[in-house]
């Protein structure tokens, strides 16, 4: 079957209504063309979404869809996962969505290891409601709802999954096809439940805040790029990289300086979150150097709470009833 | 020694002390084998929201009432006419309810100077004071018994024998109403299994108690109340709201061939319910404690979209908070199943209270226009057939479905007639199916002749489809802002909600009206205040008045002759524990003047004051 998907089979009839130049369209795309990959035919993949401009994204895939309420799509999927365990339940939400209003659902998703798998659009905006300041938004942003600057320090996703202890924790970028679809690759093959974080372009009212990571001039010396098993460096020339610090924490360095060996050997199946939450903690915000790749990828017991595949039977029933003191009268 | 026995057709007994001293396991436990008499019974718990209440003060106090009876019996009883109190504030704080020449047992064990003055007596003892003198009072030293009973049994504590107490309490009540005694042998054996000492202090406790009672002087006549026989033939347990609505969802589920996934966020009284259906795990049922209100209800809607049986299940506060998730499953037309055991409002108000004031948020508290269907189960009984016939009408008609039980419900019990499991009804999830070569597109916002809309659950090939919370075009359900379309989705989603009308049972006034003599008076209630409202009825009739009754168990769609019942009376009273929400209800709906009577104590209705009020109106 799977040798017969292409992405046309994912896509469905509807006109996609995001503003021109947004970020989500090379999302979509990038996911529509991964969807085949899978092997598994449209009509047991779900796409569940929340409110904000991401949460349109379920009426544009040719599967099973809902789109659900602000915050909420992790809490409507894991009721989906429960009731049907051989779906592959994909959440689709943004930085507002899942961090702000449904702050809860996602951590408790994350707890628990639901198996689905959920794409966060971070545009560090609130884009559907025209421009407030966003839980990712960064400190002193003047936006429609900050007109003096944005007084609240800003989460940082990643950082925010590891200390849920998220098995699965990625991020990538929506410019960047190729890397978009291996991160995507390797969400899918995590058992449990996988949040990947997708710095994501609004055109309209955040444009440029991830430039320093994609603009040509720029993106070199600041992707720092997580590969398992390789040194973590980066730069035209791979001339600075990572070290541990003095004081426990990781710090950026130039190679020279430190030699080759000193470097950080990237090792994401590291039980202890510890290191991969310093990592997330390199970049406070995506202007300088920012990490990007797969954070954590660790097996924990997967969220096992299942409906039956059968009610009880009526004997079962009839004994239930029947339980504990009886009497008949006659 | 042989004692006069006397024979009683109702007894009402209230057991009461301190909430750690076991009230709730003494009245729970003399139940059972009241059951097991064959007398017809009606319970009350009243305990408060506290776990640890300061011990000997009057906000600690936690009671149990039970009333049983040689006949059919529909309350748990207005004014008790045995309380056996443990300790001074247990006295005190339900003395208002006792009727002059009422029978009181203490444990004056713990009427010391220092309880006394934590109860509110100060330096009185109304033992010794004479206050007490139009009561029939029974001195008892529990304490000191007990601690005798126990004391020869090897690894029993002062602590254990202090806390056997309740058992002395339970031995002695249990011979002077003739109580067979292996039923609770038997309960404290399998209880304290792994605990031989404390199993063995428990039973000595219970037995020096029935022992006491038939030894002692002080109790002169044993009461008998023989089995009641004006019950329909048929095996009978034992069961309260809690335990009967888990089994009316099992049944449910198991008649749909659904599995049943309930998720539920802990919230008294409600949390019963969960830790119910969580025991069944082995036969099918899926339990998920949530992250919150919010999350429950989603996960239970997210279940109902897999194409299981979703449930959740909350009180009062929850509701506010599930109403977000409600208000999607009107748009997106799926079966679930909410339950709100309601409790004292608003906000935290009185959490172990009864109270029936979500009536109007169930009916209307959703944004836009977001009509479903209410049922109200009217006895503990009655939990059954309502959440069987709430999970009926979500799966036939793709609609949340809201149940609304309260505190009296969910912790009272009767005995409840056991159905036959193979003779409840079936209910067709009808399942949409793969679509066969030639077959039209697939409408997901198409309707069949109930105005259902197809349940084409994850899985099922050529029916790949998106739902969510945006309004969709009638048929094809794409995402629509057309205002025509918006009018007519709008008016379906009702006229769905409305065409239940036909399917549910009409109305029914418990007399055949009689033109020689008409009834002038209706008394219509809802919910749990059925038992009082016809105990009162009763009572006014054996006093001579022309009045009858009636009970509403849907409250959306009302049953179609609702109208004509409220138009055939010259007068309609409409008691509530709440401000007159149904009244105003039916005001609006069918413009008849119905009288309200209002109660918002946080206690259930009595039948005197149905009794009073219809009194006073004929």
């Amino acid at each position: 079957m799977s040798a017969t998907l292409s992405k046309a089979d994912f896509q469905s009839d509807q006109e996609t209504r995001w503003c021109p130049g947004c970020g989500d369209y090379a999302v979509l795309a990038a996911v529509q063309q991964f969807m085949p990959e899978l092997g598994i035919p449209p009509e047991r993949i779900v796409f569940i979404t929340g409110i904000g401009c991401a949460g349109r994204f379920a009426y544009y895939m040719d599967t099973y869809g809902m789109h659900g309420i602000h915050g909420r799509a992790p809490a409507l999927a894991t009721g989906l996962a429960t009731a049907r365990e051989e779906l592959s339940i994909w959440v689709v939400t943004g930085d507002g969505d899942s961090l702000s209003i449904g702050g809860n659902h996602l951590i408790h998703a994350l707890r628990r290891n639901v198996p689905v798998k959920i794409l966060l659009f971070n545009n560090q905006i609130y884009g559907l409601t025209k421009g407030q300041a966003s839980p990712t938004s960064e400190l002193g942003k003047i936006t429609k709802s900050t007109p003096f600057g944005v007084a609240d320090h800003p989460f940082n996703p990643v950082a925010l999954a590891l200390g849920a202890e998220a098995t699965f924790v990625a991020r990538t970028i929506d410019r960047d096809r190729h890397h978009l679809t291996e991160v995507l690759r390797a969400a899918a093959g995590h058992e449990g439940a996988s949040l990947v974080e997708i710095y994501q372009n609004c055109p309209v009212f955040n444009d440029g805040a991830f430039s320093a990571l994609t603009d040509k001039d720029t993106r070199d010396a600041n992707q720092i790029r997580l590969e398992l098993g390789r040194p973590i460096r980066f730069g035209a020339d791979g001339e600075r990289g990572v070290v541990h610090g003095g004081d426990g924490c990781l710090e950026i360095v130039d190679v020279a300086a430190v030699g080759e060996d000193a470097l950080l050997i990237h090792d994401p199946t590291r039980q202890d979150p510890g290191l991969a939450f310093s990592l997330a903690k390199l970049a406070e915000t995506p202007t300088g150097p920012t990490p990007i790749g797969i954070f954590r990828d660790v097996d924990r017991p997967v969220y096992r709470q299942r409906a039956a595949a059968e009610p009880a039977t009526e004997a079962q029933l009839a004994d239930l009833l029947m339980a504990g003191d009886t009497w008949t009268v006659a | 020694m042989s004692k006069a026995v006397e024979e009683l057709e109702r007894v009402i007994i209230r057991f009461a002390g301190d909430s750690g001293d076991g009230m709730q396991l003494t009245g729970s436990r003399f139940t059972d084998a009241t059951a097991v008499v064959g007398n017809d019974l009606a319970t009350l718990p009243n305990f408060p929201a506290e776990i640890r209440a300061p011990a000997g003060t009057l906000a600690g106090v936690s009671a149990f009432q039970i009333h049983f009876a040689s006949s059919d019996i529909l309350t748990p009883g207005d004014h008790p006419n045995v309380l056996v109190a443990m300790n001074p504030a247990a006295l005190k704080a339900n003395m208002a309810e006792l009727r002059r020449g009422a029978t009181i047992i203490v444990n004056e064990d713990a009427f010391t100077k220092r309880n006394l003055e934590k109860a509110g007596y100060g330096a009185e003892n109304p033992l010794e004071d004479g206050s007490l003198s139009a009561y029939r009072l029974h001195r008892i030293p529990m304490s000191t018994l007990t601690t005798r009973a126990v004391e020869t049994i090897d690894g029993v504590t002062t602590r254990d024998a202090g806390r056997a107490k309740n058992l002395f309490a339970l031995g002695v009540i249990s011979w002077l109403y003739g109580r067979p005694t292996d039923v609770t042998e038997r309960w404290i054996e399998k209880k304290f299994a792994r605990d031989p000492a404390i199993a063995q202090a428990n039973l000595a406790s219970f037995k020096a108690g029935w022992s006491f009672g038939e030894t002692t002087e002080l109790l002169d006549v044993q009461y008998r109340v023989n089995p009641a026989t004006d019950v329909p033939p048929g095996t009978y347990r034992n069961v309260n709201g809690t335990t009967a609505l888990s089994l009316g969802l099992i049944a449910a589920s198991v008649r749909s061939g659904l599995p049943l996934v309930l998720a539920s966020y802990p919230i008294t009284p409600a949390s019963e319910l969960l830790h119910e259906l969580s025991r069944h795990a082995k036969i099918g049922v899926a339990t998920i404690q949530a992250e919150d209100e919010i999350a429950a209800a989603g996960m239970a809607l997210g279940a109902s979209f897999g194409g299981k049986l979703g449930v959740t299940a909350t009180s009062g506060p929850g509701m506010d908070l599930k109403s977000e998730m409600i208000g999607l499953a009107v748009m997106l037309e799926l079966p679930l199943v909410v339950i709100d055991v309601q409790r004292a409002g608003p906000s935290t108000g009185m959490p172990t209270k009864i109270e029936q004031s979500d009536l109007l948020m169930a009916l209307h508290g959703r944004h836009g226009e977001s009509p479903l269907p209410v049922i109200a189960p009217s006895t503990a009984g009655g939990c059954f057939q309502a959440a069987f016939e709430a999970a009926r009408i979500a799966i036939r008609y793709r609609t949340p479905v809201i149940l609304l039980s309260d505190t009296f419900l969910a912790s009272s019990s009767e005995p409840w007639m056991i159905p036959d499991a193979s003779a409840l009804p079936e209910i067709d999830p009808a399942f949409a199916t793969a679509p066969k070569d030639g077959d039209p597109p697939f409408e997901p916002y198409s309707r069949d002749e109930r105005l259902a809309r197809p349940w084409a659950i994850p899985g099922t090939p050529g029916l790949a489809h998106r739902i969510g919370g945006l309004e969709k075009a009638h048929g094809s359900g794409n995402i629509s802002y057309d205002g025509a379309n918006h009018e007519r989705m709008t008016e379906l989603r009702a006229a769905k909600v409305a065409a239940i009308a036909d399917e549910i049972p009409p109305l029914r006034v418990d007399i055949e009206p009689d033109p020689a003599h008409p009834t002038e008076l209706l008394v219509l209630g809802w919910g749990s205040t059925e038992g009082s409202i016809r105990a009162g009825v009763r009572m006014a009739r054996e006093a001579g008045h022309r009045v009858a009754c009636a009970q509403l168990h849907h409250l959306s769609p009302l049953p179609s002759n609702t109208g004509d019942v409220l138009r055939s009376f010259e007068r309609v009273l409409v008691p509530e524990l709440n401000s007159g929400q149904l009244a105003s209800v039916l005001r609006a709906r069918f413009l008849v003047d119905v009288e309200s009577f209002t109660k918002i104590q946080g206690q259930p209705l009595f039948a005197g004051e149905i009794l009073d009020q219809i009194a006073e109106r004929q």
